[in-house]
């Protein structure tokens, strides 16, 4: 995939229902996260930010709009990738603010099978998964079910796992909501690390404005729009004057 | 690494116990199946283990199994004279109802054509047939009777010497084998002062008449045993059997005895038929509705359980979606459950029965086929629930997961 960015996302438009039912979520959107780039996702509730990690983590395609990972062009207007499933386990790692680790497995093989469904023999997978584990400091818990972990430790593992599978672009929505600020904070830190080290493209959506210094770029979305944040519009949604080192 | 033993694993109690409450139903579908075929079997043992290919009746009877039939002994060696006909023995069978105890004790009496047949033919669990013409019993095991028990029938005491299994009448009551003369002493055992007034009787009206008067040896032989006395018919049998010649033509053999006029053939198959159309044509036809009933209702169960079972397990299946897991992994745990639940409940369901159905007070008789259709319906079930599941689960959003 060479040196295109992780994501490209072009005028994306996402409509829900139809007649007097009819939400626009997306006006077009767009947005480019480079490799190794950790954006920031900010925007009141409602604002369309899920809508824009489902349309470009090809959960629920966008109405119009042009979604391009790694160079490869996944939908374009009507047309889509036959199938998006495998790409998605291909290519695209998901954490979101509820852990969403499948409750019969534990959390080891959590990790595993993201590995396996990509075509990893169960050893490789399993070797993977505990290195990853190791590395986001829950190696300990590997044999543990989700319900005996800890949310931060849950948090983790959900990392681990979208991180099985070597995907070009990470996509979390409200990662660290469960979290305290602490543990919010190291769960940002590690996005970076892992975007820093791997060159992968990560979007996190978030409400914490204290750990927004992690980030690369910071976005901003109001009512299906999308734009760069502005100095004054995070300080104004983040109260006090900050100081964001990465923000113009 | 496979999602379906996994899930089970991990939500082992919940999948061990209904797969143990599937497995007593399909034990209940078994053993219903089993009941039926028992009542079947039953009521044709008797029948087929005489080995009987013509069986001479009272004219106009069904037989001795559907109702009175009395023939005279002599019908015996006419039966013999028949050309096609290999040998022929009297038949006796009746259903007596003693007390033993205080509990009430119901026993099929089956004469045994003595000398030829000493019960060398019969399914004997212990002890040895009969070695004697007389106060020698075969009891079938249901009676309760041990080898060697002395039971008081009429006026005379036998030994119980053998002991089968599974020889019952078709009113599943157990049977006990006589020689035929003492199975005819129980049938027309009579009170002594019965006989004592009945041989009065007889010296009262050879009195009457002039032969009396001028032969004094009548009245003599009137007051003695009825055996002896030419004029009166010895104790009548229940039916005849015969065999056939090899080579011989039933039709043949029939047409001439029904030429008799006082007797009724069958042969072996329309016996049979009589039995099932007839005495336990209404039980059976009872339980096979009932088994029908339960078997469809079982069926609804499980496969309510399985789809039941998958529904508990859309968000995780919505979440593999998420993933972006391909829907042969989705397919293959929702099935493989559905089967291994299957597989269980019929391996519970056969155990507890092979353990349950010998302390029925009647036969149940589950045969190969019957497991085998079972089994085939068990898998058919599991494979349709999953379906439903399937269905269910190929319609989940994957985020349904997120939320
Ligand atoms: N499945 C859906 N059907 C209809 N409307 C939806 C659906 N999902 C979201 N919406 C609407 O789209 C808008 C954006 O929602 P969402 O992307 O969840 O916002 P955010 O994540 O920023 O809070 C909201 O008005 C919401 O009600
Ligand atoms: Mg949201």
């Amino acid at each position: 995939m060479g040196d295109a960015p992780a994501l490209e996302a072009n005028g994306l438009t996402k409509v829900y229902g139809s007649g007097h039912t009819e939400v626009v979520a997306l006006r077009e959107a767009s947005m480019q996260v480079r490799r190794g780039e950790v954006a920031a996702l900010l925007g009141p509730s409602g604002a369309g930010k899920s809508t824009f990690l489902l349309c470009v983590g090809l959960i629920n395609p966008p109405t119009r709009g042009r979604v391009t990972i790694g160079g490869r062009a996944v939908i374009d207007g009507p047309r889509a990738l036959g199938d998006l499933r495998r790409f998605r386990r291909e290519h695209i790692g998901f954490v979101f603010q509820k852990s969403n680790l499948i409750p019969f497995l534990n959390a080891a093989d959590n990790v595993q099978i993201m590995g396996e469904l990509i075509g990893r023999p169960a050893a490789v997978a399993r070797r993977r998964a505990l290195e990853l584990l190791d590395a986001l400091g829950v190696g300990a818990r590997a044999r543990n079910m989700p319900t005996q972990l800890s949310g931060g430790e849950q948090q983790r593992v959900t990392v681990a796992r979208a991180l099985a599978n070597q995907p070009s672009l990470i996509l979390a929505d409200e990662p660290t909501a469960a979290l305290d600020s602490t543990r919010g904070r190291q769960v940002m830190e590690l996005f970076r690390d892992v975007a820093h080290t791997h060159g992968t493209g990560v979007i996190v959506v978030t409400h914490d404005h204290r750990a927004l210094d992690v980030f690369d770029t910071v976005y901003e979305m109001e009512d299906g729009m999308l734009r760069p944040a502005t100095r004054s519009g995070v300080e104004a949604s983040a109260g006090p004057a900050r100081e964001h080192r990465l923000l113009p | 690494m496979n999602l379906a033993v996994r899930d089970i694993r991990h939500s082992l109690g919940r999948f061990v116990l209904t797969t143990i409450g599937v497995g007593m139903l399909l034990m209940v579908v078994l053993g219903m199946g089993g009941i039926y075929r028992g009542l079947v079997d039953d009521a044709l043992v008797v029948t087929r283990g005489v080995g009987a290919d013509i069986w001479v009746v009272q004219r106009d009877t069904r037989g001795p199994f559907a109702e009175v039939s009395r023939l005279p002994r002599s019908v015996v060696d006419r039966v013999t004279a028949v050309p096609g006909v290999r040998d022929a023995r009297e038949f006796v069978f009746h259903t007596i109802q003693r007390e033993r105890g205080g509990r009430p004790l119901r026993m099929g009496v089956l004469g045994l054509g003595w000398p030829t047949d000493k019960g060398e033919g019969l399914p004997l669990i212990a002890g040895r047939p009969l070695a004697q013409n007389h106060f020698e019993m075969i009891a079938d095991e249901s009676l309760g009777l041990a080898l060697g028990e002395r039971l008081q029938l009429g006026k005379d005491t036998y030994t119980v010497v053998g002991l089968t299994r599974w020889l019952v009448s078709s009113g599943g009551d157990g049977i006990a084998c006589f020689t035929s003369r003492d199975a005819q002493a129980i049938q027309f055992d009579e009170p002594g002062e019965s006989v004592r007034l009945e041989r009065q009787a007889r010296r009262g009206r050879a009195r009457g008449i002039d032969f009396g008067r001028t032969q004094p040896s009548v009245l003599e032989r009137a007051s003695g045993l009825s055996g002896r006395i030419a004029a009166l018919p010895g104790p009548a049998v229940s039916a005849v059997i015969a065999r056939l010649a090899p080579g011989a033509d039933a039709g043949e053999v029939q047409g001439i005895m029904d030429g008799w006029g006082d007797v009724t053939t069958y042969t072996a198959d329309q016996q049979e038929e009589l039995l099932l159309k007839g005495s336990v044509d209404r039980a059976r036809r009872q339980i096979l509705l009932f088994r029908v009933l339960l078997t469809i209702i079982s069926a609804v169960i499980m496969a309510l359980i399985i789809y039941t079972l998958t529904l508990d397990k859309l968000h995780p299946i919505a979440l593999l979606k998420l993933i972006g897991a391909p829907n042969h992994t989705i397919v293959g745990l929702i099935l493989q459950q559905s089967l291994i639940m299957g597989g269980l409940a019929f391996a519970v369901g056969y155990v507890i029965g092979l353990e349950l159905f010998p302390r029925f007070p009647r036969r149940v008789l589950v045969t190969n086929d019957d497991l085998l259709r079972v089994a085939g319906i068990v898998l058919v079930i599991s494979v349709f629930a999953s379906l439903l599941g399937i269905w269910k689960a190929m319609r989940v959003a994957p985020n349904e997961a997120i939320g």
